[in-house]
Protein backbone atom coordinates (compact mmCIF):
# COMPACT_ATOMS: atom_id res chain seq x y z
CA UNK A 1 0.00 0.00 0.00
CA UNK A 2 1.11 3.52 -0.80
CA UNK A 3 2.23 5.74 2.07
CA UNK A 4 -0.15 8.52 2.85
CA UNK A 5 0.32 11.16 5.50
CA UNK A 6 -0.57 14.78 6.09
CA UNK A 7 0.09 17.50 8.62
CA UNK A 8 -0.74 21.16 9.10
CA UNK A 9 1.06 23.86 11.05
CA UNK A 10 -0.12 27.32 11.96
CA UNK A 11 2.21 29.86 13.52
CA UNK A 12 2.76 33.59 14.07
CA UNK A 13 4.37 35.57 11.25
CA UNK A 14 7.60 35.98 13.25
CA UNK A 15 10.98 35.41 11.67
CA UNK A 16 11.99 33.04 14.48
CA UNK A 17 9.42 30.60 13.06
CA UNK A 18 11.22 30.26 9.72
CA UNK A 19 13.61 27.71 11.20
CA UNK A 20 10.76 25.99 13.05
CA UNK A 21 8.73 25.57 9.85
CA UNK A 22 11.54 24.09 7.73
CA UNK A 23 12.66 21.75 10.53
CA UNK A 24 9.10 20.56 11.18
CA UNK A 25 8.61 19.77 7.48
CA UNK A 26 12.01 18.02 7.34
CA UNK A 27 11.08 15.91 10.37
CA UNK A 28 7.69 15.06 8.87
CA UNK A 29 9.13 13.78 5.58
CA UNK A 30 12.05 11.95 7.24
CA UNK A 31 9.90 8.81 7.44
CA UNK A 32 10.02 8.55 3.64
CA UNK A 33 13.81 8.20 3.66
CA UNK A 34 14.64 11.17 1.46
CA UNK A 35 18.31 11.80 0.64
CA UNK A 36 20.14 14.55 2.53
CA UNK A 37 20.11 16.61 -0.65
CA UNK A 38 16.35 16.22 -1.01
CA UNK A 39 15.82 17.26 2.61
CA UNK A 40 18.03 20.32 2.09
CA UNK A 41 16.19 21.26 -1.12
CA UNK A 42 12.83 21.05 0.63
CA UNK A 43 14.07 22.95 3.69
CA UNK A 44 15.35 25.76 1.47
CA UNK A 45 12.08 26.00 -0.48
CA UNK A 46 9.99 26.03 2.72
CA UNK A 47 12.25 28.68 4.22
CA UNK A 48 11.82 30.88 1.13
CA UNK A 49 8.03 30.58 1.03
CA UNK A 50 7.60 31.13 4.78
CA UNK A 51 9.99 34.10 4.74
CA UNK A 52 7.98 35.66 1.91
CA UNK A 53 4.75 35.27 3.88
CA UNK A 54 6.34 36.85 6.95
CA UNK A 55 8.09 39.74 5.18
CA UNK A 56 5.68 40.53 2.36
CA UNK A 57 2.35 39.06 3.48
CA UNK A 58 1.99 40.81 6.79
CA UNK A 59 3.08 43.82 8.81
CA UNK A 60 1.61 42.36 11.99
CA UNK A 61 3.57 39.43 13.47
CA UNK A 62 0.46 38.10 15.23
CA UNK A 63 -1.09 37.19 11.88
CA UNK A 64 -0.79 33.53 11.00
CA UNK A 65 1.11 31.55 8.41
CA UNK A 66 -0.11 28.07 7.52
CA UNK A 67 2.03 25.23 6.25
CA UNK A 68 0.47 21.99 5.03
CA UNK A 69 2.57 19.00 4.04
CA UNK A 70 1.12 16.01 2.26
CA UNK A 71 2.89 12.78 1.41
CA UNK A 72 1.51 10.34 -1.13
CA UNK A 73 3.91 7.60 -2.05
CA UNK A 74 7.08 9.36 -3.24
CA UNK A 75 5.29 12.66 -3.82
CA UNK A 76 5.63 15.46 -1.31
CA UNK A 77 3.33 18.46 -1.58
CA UNK A 78 3.86 21.53 0.55
CA UNK A 79 1.46 24.45 0.72
CA UNK A 80 2.47 27.71 2.40
CA UNK A 81 -0.40 30.12 2.84
CA UNK A 82 -0.97 33.56 4.31
CA UNK A 83 -4.09 35.70 4.49
CA UNK A 84 -2.12 38.91 4.02
CA UNK A 85 -1.60 41.58 1.39
CA UNK A 86 -1.32 39.35 -1.64
CA UNK A 87 0.62 39.96 -4.86
CA UNK A 88 -0.79 42.07 -7.71
CA UNK A 89 1.52 40.69 -10.41
CA UNK A 90 2.66 37.16 -9.63
CA UNK A 91 4.64 36.78 -12.86
CA UNK A 92 6.82 39.82 -12.12
CA UNK A 93 7.18 38.84 -8.47
CA UNK A 94 8.60 35.48 -9.55
CA UNK A 95 11.30 36.97 -11.77
CA UNK A 96 14.83 36.48 -10.39
CA UNK A 97 16.23 39.54 -8.60
CA UNK A 98 12.83 41.25 -8.49
CA UNK A 99 12.15 42.53 -4.98
CA UNK A 100 9.85 45.11 -3.47
CA UNK A 101 12.12 45.37 -0.43
CA UNK A 102 15.64 46.22 -1.64
CA UNK A 103 16.08 48.35 1.51
CA UNK A 104 16.06 45.09 3.49
CA UNK A 105 18.74 43.73 1.14
CA UNK A 106 16.37 41.09 -0.11
CA UNK A 107 18.05 39.33 -3.03
CA UNK A 108 14.85 38.75 -5.02
CA UNK A 109 15.82 35.10 -5.37
CA UNK A 110 13.04 33.57 -3.23
CA UNK A 111 10.78 32.21 -5.97
CA UNK A 112 13.80 31.31 -8.13
CA UNK A 113 15.09 29.16 -5.26
CA UNK A 114 11.70 27.49 -4.77
CA UNK A 115 11.61 26.67 -8.49
CA UNK A 116 15.21 25.46 -8.51
CA UNK A 117 14.80 23.12 -5.55
CA UNK A 118 11.28 21.78 -6.11
CA UNK A 119 9.84 20.02 -9.18
CA UNK A 120 6.81 22.27 -9.41
CA UNK A 121 5.79 25.61 -7.90
CA UNK A 122 2.39 27.24 -8.26
CA UNK A 123 1.42 30.60 -6.81
CA UNK A 124 -2.14 31.82 -6.33
CA UNK A 125 -2.47 35.36 -5.09
CA UNK A 126 -4.47 38.56 -5.41
CA UNK A 127 -4.22 41.90 -3.62
CA UNK A 128 -5.93 41.72 -0.24
CA UNK A 129 -6.58 37.99 -0.68
CA UNK A 130 -3.35 36.54 0.68
CA UNK A 131 -0.93 34.24 -1.07
CA UNK A 132 -0.87 30.49 -1.50
CA UNK A 133 2.33 28.79 -2.66
CA UNK A 134 2.01 25.14 -3.67
CA UNK A 135 5.20 23.16 -4.20
CA UNK A 136 5.71 19.55 -5.22
CA UNK A 137 8.71 17.28 -5.26
CA UNK A 138 9.19 13.62 -5.93
CA UNK A 139 11.64 12.07 -3.50
CA UNK A 140 13.75 9.02 -4.15
CA UNK A 141 13.14 9.56 -7.85
CA UNK B 1 28.53 36.59 15.18
CA UNK B 2 30.05 33.23 15.95
CA UNK B 3 33.62 34.18 15.22
CA UNK B 4 35.95 36.33 13.16
CA UNK B 5 39.66 36.90 12.74
CA UNK B 6 42.05 39.26 11.02
CA UNK B 7 44.49 37.42 8.74
CA UNK B 8 46.51 40.47 7.88
CA UNK B 9 45.86 44.15 8.09
CA UNK B 10 42.64 45.03 6.27
CA UNK B 11 41.73 41.39 5.60
CA UNK B 12 38.98 40.06 7.81
CA UNK B 13 37.52 36.55 7.86
CA UNK B 14 33.99 36.16 9.18
CA UNK B 15 32.96 32.65 10.23
CA UNK B 16 29.36 32.34 9.08
CA UNK B 17 26.69 30.93 11.43
CA UNK B 18 25.39 27.37 11.22
CA UNK B 19 22.10 28.46 9.67
CA UNK B 20 21.62 31.64 7.64
CA UNK B 21 18.03 32.66 7.01
CA UNK B 22 16.07 35.93 7.16
CA UNK B 23 15.88 35.67 10.98
CA UNK B 24 19.69 35.41 11.28
CA UNK B 25 20.51 37.76 8.41
CA UNK B 26 19.90 41.04 10.16
CA UNK B 27 22.29 40.35 13.01
CA UNK B 28 24.87 39.02 10.56
CA UNK B 29 24.59 42.17 8.46
CA UNK B 30 24.83 44.58 11.39
CA UNK B 31 27.80 42.80 12.99
CA UNK B 32 29.69 42.38 9.72
CA UNK B 33 29.27 46.08 8.90
CA UNK B 34 30.47 47.01 12.38
CA UNK B 35 33.59 44.87 11.88
CA UNK B 36 34.22 46.27 8.39
CA UNK B 37 34.29 49.73 9.86
CA UNK B 38 36.24 48.88 13.02
CA UNK B 39 38.97 46.96 11.15
CA UNK B 40 39.03 49.21 8.05
CA UNK B 41 38.44 46.04 6.06
CA UNK B 42 39.47 46.03 2.38
CA UNK B 43 39.18 42.30 1.87
CA UNK B 44 36.28 40.47 3.48
CA UNK B 45 36.25 36.67 3.53
CA UNK B 46 33.10 34.70 4.36
CA UNK B 47 34.07 31.36 5.86
CA UNK B 48 31.30 28.76 5.45
CA UNK B 49 33.02 25.93 7.33
CA UNK B 50 30.31 25.92 10.04
CA UNK B 51 27.33 26.54 7.76
CA UNK B 52 24.78 23.80 7.10
CA UNK B 53 21.88 25.87 5.83
CA UNK B 54 21.53 29.05 3.81
CA UNK B 55 18.58 30.45 1.90
CA UNK B 56 18.29 33.51 -0.34
CA UNK B 57 18.40 35.83 2.67
CA UNK B 58 22.10 34.97 2.96
CA UNK B 59 22.60 35.87 -0.71
CA UNK B 60 21.16 39.30 0.05
CA UNK B 61 23.64 39.86 2.88
CA UNK B 62 26.62 38.79 0.76
CA UNK B 63 25.63 40.88 -2.28
CA UNK B 64 25.01 43.85 0.01
CA UNK B 65 28.54 43.63 1.47
CA UNK B 66 29.99 43.22 -2.05
CA UNK B 67 28.32 46.46 -3.11
CA UNK B 68 29.40 48.39 -0.03
CA UNK B 69 32.99 47.21 -0.15
CA UNK B 70 33.10 47.54 -3.93
CA UNK B 71 32.33 51.26 -3.69
CA UNK B 72 35.41 51.61 -1.51
CA UNK B 73 37.61 49.54 -3.82
CA UNK B 74 37.57 46.53 -1.53
CA UNK B 75 36.79 42.91 -2.35
CA UNK B 76 34.80 40.01 -0.99
CA UNK B 77 35.51 36.29 -1.23
CA UNK B 78 34.19 33.04 0.20
CA UNK B 79 35.83 29.84 1.39
CA UNK B 80 35.16 26.38 2.84
CA UNK B 81 31.93 25.82 0.92
CA UNK B 82 30.36 22.42 1.48
CA UNK B 83 28.29 20.79 -1.28
CA UNK B 84 25.11 22.42 -0.13
CA UNK B 85 26.48 25.95 -0.05
CA UNK B 86 28.15 25.34 -3.43
CA UNK B 87 24.71 24.49 -4.82
CA UNK B 88 23.25 27.69 -3.33
CA UNK B 89 26.11 29.71 -4.88
CA UNK B 90 25.53 28.04 -8.24
CA UNK B 91 21.75 28.50 -8.31
CA UNK B 92 21.98 32.15 -7.26
CA UNK B 93 24.86 32.96 -9.61
CA UNK B 94 26.86 34.16 -6.62
CA UNK B 95 29.99 32.30 -7.77
CA UNK B 96 30.15 34.75 -10.69
CA UNK B 97 30.05 37.75 -8.39
CA UNK B 98 32.50 36.80 -5.67
CA UNK B 99 35.72 34.86 -5.67
CA UNK B 100 35.54 31.40 -4.13
CA UNK B 101 38.84 30.32 -2.59
CA UNK B 102 39.92 26.72 -3.14
CA UNK B 103 39.68 24.58 -0.01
Amino acid sequence: MQNKNQMKLEFDARSVNEAFARMAVAAFIAEENPTLDEISDIKTAVSEAVTNAIIHGYDDPEQKVEVTCKIEGRNVEIVVEDKGKGIADVKTAMEPFYTTKPELERSGMGFAFMEAFMDEVQVVSAPGQGTKVMMRKKIGA
Amino acid sequence: MENYYEREKGSLTVVMPREIDHHQANQLRVETDMLIEAYHVRHLVFDFSQTEFMDSSGIGVIIGRCKNLGYQGGEVSAKNLNGRIQKIFLVSGLQKIIKVEEN
